[in-house]
């Protein structure tokens, strides 16, 4: 809870009831994180994502869950039994106390259940609901079954994703970006509506396509084939392309992999001659004179590359002294020293590398977040954007089950009968 | 916003329905390529009024992907550029050389009738331009600025320059994909351009927001390799509260599934060239279908009937599967074990999801729009349908200086002399 005067996120005081699984449960997230009072409704026996892996210290146990942790951070969260009629007409109460619905429920699911918003909206004319699915709720493949590497197989993002060699599969990238992709795009709709309301007092439905938000998602992939019916090729470590490119991915020292830049213009042939005098790598690197005489010669554009032979070699001579500076300089130093000289490349860190950066640290995206429950704090990832006066906040862990019932359903005027819910399942 | 809209009526096709969500509010634009320009399409696409700011002394060029390809024929040059195209459609184009004074003036009234300055320059361009926050807010002091930029306008690594792959790179996106003992496959595009635009979409609408409620404006400072840090999901807990790193023996291994785990779980070669399809057996409810739809007899091998026993075994589990699917389509393969209610999808091709999936199609995800030299050509749309206000996608990316007497003249009210001696001093 924010004490008083303290900043609020710029969703202060929006009330977002969420009824997700693994696939839309990020969107809710996204809004907690911004100041939203986002509601999670769970079955009362829990929701399936709480026994995901990994858990704290390997104990499986649904209020140790770190894929729970991680997608629910801010929110409340309250039990509830959707399948009895008391179960919906809590859930009723709970949309006419709020701003927005945000629900990844099968298609059909809620009209079933007598709760969707053509049922609701009529007596809520402000009411926003996002529908996140995998496919739109009326579309053809609506009711095929997905995951989120189906999803971005389907999608286009996988066809780009792999490797030189095509006898190795397409990848699927990692941190179910397929899901993510569809909640950004939750959020950014919601928003709309959010911005279009605070002007016309009407709320709206909004159907969410998480496989046409990977379509929309893959660059190239879509429009070489919109524009032109080309096809671009996967490529190991960089971009799919029509036409193939060269490899950009180096090794260093220590084994780590860097995302290398090069010398282009003339200057730059001068900063990389004294870079490598300055490691002490001259003599390792045949094509030092090359690039002493292509910064000290007369000016050259390495677009020419393809039409003279001259410009090719000093062109392939930064390459070669690039590589020999990856290879006897460790990653980080070999990162920060190019980057320094103005090159831009970029070292290729394993997730947990970023917590523990020095930029990332300073900039204070690491965030500190006690679990009183555990008597400990845990570092988290913080904030994807630093709002001036309404800043994005990591206020408090995700919610034990059924954590925030009594409150929740006490300021609807249940407190009375909890016992009695919680005895017939309802809560 | 302040004063009308800009009038483009009998210059263009016009901006779709009337009802646009977000047809009040008028964007300053400096942004380019994708991470920046994707922001300002999307809001466009909802009926904000976005003016971009081009540089006539480098053809725009500030923007790199002005003229870069696909093109739509044979034709090249500075208008013929379709991802530029696609990235900026239903925006409105006026060039401004701001080394002059009637430009920076001009520029300075169009921001005090501006809601939102936007930019994804490198840290301290907009200052250099003379056009830094505390300037913006001199000129209106509600302004909401955002700025979308590789290490954000801050720290060690502020003056580090990135683009998408290095931003995938440094946020460990690059990384967690990737098969066992290969380097990283990365993401195969820019996939943080993308999702770097969506959230300064997120912090513009949400900035908005805040302001139509408060009349307070503020800057934003977005970070794309902040926004990408946090998309590695559960996997940074793992690291922080377990001290499991992801940089382990056999990892990552992207195809599989870890959070929570699954077999088999994978891409698998199916029957033609280049030609893949995924399968995922969520539980062992999955497993009893998928051995009902193959019905070989590996399937129904009592060790491979729990979770455990399929991971245990999940090797041998993709040999069996990929002997299987090697026989017959990818989309074959999908359609049987779809109607067997197991998750499957071939992977693919950009023409079978553009031309062929009646689930893009029959959405309308594939506008085609007008485009003064490009003619009609077809760009991403939108993946969302709102039932009130849902987006149009009609007008192609302008032209150099497309809108300058619209905008100039009509917003800004200068006079037809003003602009052409403005054209005449190479103002514009």
């Amino acid at each position: 809870m924010t004490g008083q005067g303290a900043p609020v996120g710029p969703l202060d005081g929006i009330r977002v009831i969420e009824w997700t699984d693994e696939k839309g449960t990020y969107a809710g997230k996204l809004l907690a994180d911004a100041g939203a009072d986002v509601v999670k409704i769970e079955s009362p026996s829990g929701d399936p994502t709480r026994l995901y892996e990994p858990f704290v210290g390997d104990e499986s146990n649904s209020e140790r869950s770190l894929w729970f942790w991680h997608y629910n951070t801010n929110k409340s969260g309250i039990t509830l039994d959707l399948e009895q009629e008391r179960g919906r007409e809590l859930f009723r109460e709970l949309v006419a106390s709020a701003d927005a619905v945000v629900e990844s429920q099968p298609p059909g699911r809620m009209a079933e259940l007598g709760i969707d918003y053509a049922d609701l909206s009529p007596s809520n004319r402000p009411l926003i609901w996002v529908a996140i699915t995998p496919f739109g709720r009326e579309a053809p493949r609506a009711h095929e079954h997905s995951t989120d590497l189906t999803l971005l197989a389907g999608g286009g993002p996988a066809w780009s994703c792999g490797y030189d060699d095509h006898s190795l599969p397409p990848v699927r990238g990692g941190g179910n970006q397929g899901y993510q992709t569809g909640c950004h795009y939750a959020v950014m709709s919601l928003l709309v509506a959010l911005v279009h309301r605070d002007i016309s007092g009407t709320g709206q439905f909004i159907d969410v396509n998480m496989h046409a938000a990977s379509n929309v998602t893959t660059e190239a992939g879509s429009y070489e084939w919109l524009v032109a019916n080309e096809t671009v090729q996967r490529q190991t470590g960089r971009h799919a392309a029509v036409n193939p490119t060269q490899a950009s991915q180096v090794q260093c020292a220590d084994g780590v992999w860097v995302n290398t830049g090069l010398p282009r213009r003339q200057n730059q042939f001068q900063v990389v001659y004294d870079w490598l005098e300055l490691e002490g790598l001259l003599e390792k690197c045949e094509s030092a004179p090359i690039l002493l005489a292509a910064a000290q010669g007369p000016p050259f554009q390495t677009s020419q590359i393809a039409l003279d032979d001259e410009v090719r070699a000093k062109f392939m001579a930064g390459r070669d002294a690039m590589t020999v500076l990856a290879d006897n300089l460790n990653g980080y130093d070999y990162f920060t020293g190019g980057q320094e000289r103005g090159f831009q490349l970029g070292i290729i860190y394993a997730p947990e590398d970023v917590m523990e950066d020095p930029h990332f640290i300073e900039r204070g995206f690491v965030v500190e977040l006690d679990h009183p429950e555990l008597d400990a704090s845990y570092r988290y990832p913080g904030a994807p954007y630093r709002f001036e006066k309404t800043p994005w906040r990591l206020d408090q862990p995700a919610p034990a089950l059924g954590a925030d019932n009594e409150a929740v359903y006490g300021a609807l005027g249940h407190g009375d009968e909890l016992d009695a819910l919680r005895e017939r399942g309802v809560i | 916003m302040a004063g009308d809209s800009v009038d483009v009526s009998g210059t263009d096709v016009g901006t779709g329905s009337g009802r646009a969500a977000l047809s009040h509010l008028r964007i300053c634009d400096f942004t380019g390529q994708l991470a920046g320009a994707g922001a300002t399409k999307f809001l466009a696409a909802f009926g904000a009024e976005v003016i971009r700011i081009e540089d006539p002394t480098n053809e725009g060029r500030w923007d790199i992907l002005r003229g870069g390809r696909p093109y739509v024929d044979e034709r090249r040059g500075i208008e013929l550029g379709g991802s530029f195209n696609n990235h900026n459609v239903e925006k409105l184009g006026v060039t401004l050389n701001l080394r002059k004074q009637s430009a920076r003036d001009a520029l300075t009234k169009l921001i005090a009738v501006s809601d939102v300055v936007t930019e994804n320059f490198s840290a301290g361009v907009m200052g250099r331009l003379g056009f830094g926050y505390e300037r913006l807010k001199e000129i209106r002091p509600d302004i909401i600025y955002v700025s979308n930029c590789g290490f954000g306008h801050s720290g060690p690594y502020e003056n580090y320059k990135t683009w998408g792959p290095i931003v995938q790179a440094i946020s460990g996106l690059t990384f967690s994909s990737a098969l066992p003992d290969q380097p990283s496959a990365g993401w195969g595009y820019s996939y943080m351009d993308h999702t770097g635009a969506y959230y300064m979409a997120i912090a513009i609408l949400m900035a908005i927001h805040h302001r139509q409620r408060t009349g307070e404006g503020q800057h934003v400072d977005m970070a794309s390799t902040e926004a990408a840090a946090a998309l590695n999901g559960p996997a940074l807990l793992d690291y922080t509260v377990n001290g499991r790193p992801l940089r382990r023996e056999g990892m990552p291994s992207s195809n599989r599934n870890q959070f929570p785990a699954m077999a088999p779980h994978g891409i698998y070669p199916a029957e033609g060239e280049d030609a893949w399809v995924a399968i995922a057996c969520r539980d062992d409810g999955d497993w009893a279908a998928i051995g009902t739809a193959i019905g070989e007899p590996w399937t129904g091998e009592a060790r491979f009937a729990t979770l455990d026993g399929r991971l245990d075994g999940q090797n041998e589990i993709d040999d069996f599967v990929a002997g299987w699917t090697r026989q017959r389509t990818p989309h074959a393969t999908a359609e049987l074990l779809q109607a067997a209610g197991v998750p499957s999808s071939a992977v693919q091709t950009p023409q079978q999801r553009v031309d062929e999936d009646p689930n893009t199609s029959g959405w309308g995800l594939w506008p085609t729009v007008k485009h003064p030299e490009m003619g009609d050509v077809r760009v991403d749309g939108m993946p969302v349908h709102l039932s009130e206000t849902d987006w149009s996608i009609k007008r192609g990316a302008p032209v150099l200086g497309q809108h300058n007497e619209q905008v100039l003249g009509g917003l800004l009210g200068m006079s037809s002399e003003e602009i052409e001696q403005m054209r005449v001093e190479g103002a514009i």
